[in-house]
């Protein structure tokens, strides 16, 4: 049985060092995720919260394994929607890996649960969030600054 | 031409470009630029719907073949698409590749949708699943910086040869 899930793969011009910082650093994450950031001190078992610029809670949830520079796994769900929030958890993945000079970037986001609206919004979400992310590291500039 | 209301969107790839509609459409359709981002393969089009698509290798050989479907710069370009230069691959049904282009605030989304009109097995998409991020990622790096990624070509995933080997000795699309 197939959950939903949502795959995306960016190849960026970076070091595997800049890229954890942009993943995981609230200031630069503000700049790429429409003035979104995190709050979680990145050790397993710790909670996680997105938060968005004006710090109302988007989403919440725990970190279930961080490696710097190699790989991030998020327990996540939405707090800010009724219905989104409805279908429960899902699973964030967060893949580094060195690639022909530059690093490839692999996030997959699947639902523990069988329903499909979060994957929906969040299949929107990514591919802005991470064309923004390749634009600030590769040029100091994002591609797309209108507000979530 | 191919008849495109028997093809389903199977691959889908969105990528948001600092650039205007037209840089992006020149560099979808121009052999100067895809040579940088497209693992050095040059396009080449005849700019009408029924012309003649095709991507090729540097010493001239096809790698891609097909016809455009749709033309009409800069929003939409769809052709038909057959890697009949790679073994066996060129007896599989043609697939559809279609590039949207949309501006969005600022910057410009891109979104390639590869259709096909049988039923794929996972293990032939992966190909393409492979491929555009790359290519992709390679041609917005390009028009944003001015120079792409090194996006050497490192081969098919694994298992795919053999997908292919299978579809085409079983033709499950004549079914």
């Amino acid at each position: 049985m197939n959950r939903p899930k949502f795959v995306y793969v960016t190849y960026i011009k970076t070091t595997a060092d800049k890229l954890w910082v942009a993943l995981t650093d609230p200031a630069t994450m503000r700049k790429y995720w429409f003035g979104a950031f995190a709050e979680t001190d990145w050790r397993p078992g710790s909670k996680w919260t997105l938060k968005f610029d004006d710090g109302r809670v988007a989403d919440s949830g725990e970190i279930l394994e961080a490696e710097p520079g190699k790989r991030i796994v998020i327990r996540w769900r939405n707090e800010w929607k009724e219905e989104i929030k409805a279908e429960g958890w899902s699973r964030c993945t967060m893949t580094m890996e060195p690639y022909q000079g530059v690093m490839k970037l692999t996030i997959e986001h699947e639902m523990e649960g069988d329903g499909t609206k979060f994957i929906e919004a969040v299949s929107g979400g990514w591919p802005r969030i991470l064309s923004n992310l390749k634009s600030l590291l590769e040029t100091g500039s994002v591609a797309y600054e209108t507000k979530a | 031409m191919i008849d495109v209301s028997q093809f389903k969107p199977k691959t889908v790839y969105v990528t948001y470009i600092a650039a205007t509609a037209e840089r992006v459409w020149q560099a979808l359709t121009d052999a100067a630029f895809s040579r940088q981002y497209f693992f050095g393969f040059a396009v080449e089009v005849e700019p009408k719907p029924g012309g003649r698509f095709r991507l090729l290798w540097p010493d001239g050989r096809v790698h891609v073949g097909g016809e455009v479907v749709e033309w009409t710069p800069p929003r939409r370009f769809s052709c038909s698409w057959l890697a009949e230069g790679m073994k066996d691959f060129g007896e599989l049904p043609v697939c559809l590749v279609t590039y949207e282009i949309e501006q969005s605030g600022e910057s410009v989304k891109l979104t390639m949708t590869e259709s096909h009109s049988w039923d794929v097995p996972p293990a032939i998409l992966a190909g393409g699943q492979q491929g555009w991020p790359k290519i992709l990622s390679s041609l917005k790096s390009l028009l944003e910086t001015g120079t792409p990624l090194a996006g050497a070509n490192d081969g098919p995933p694994a298992g795919f040869v053999e997908a292919v080997r299978k579809a085409v000795a079983e033709k499950p699309w004549l079914k």
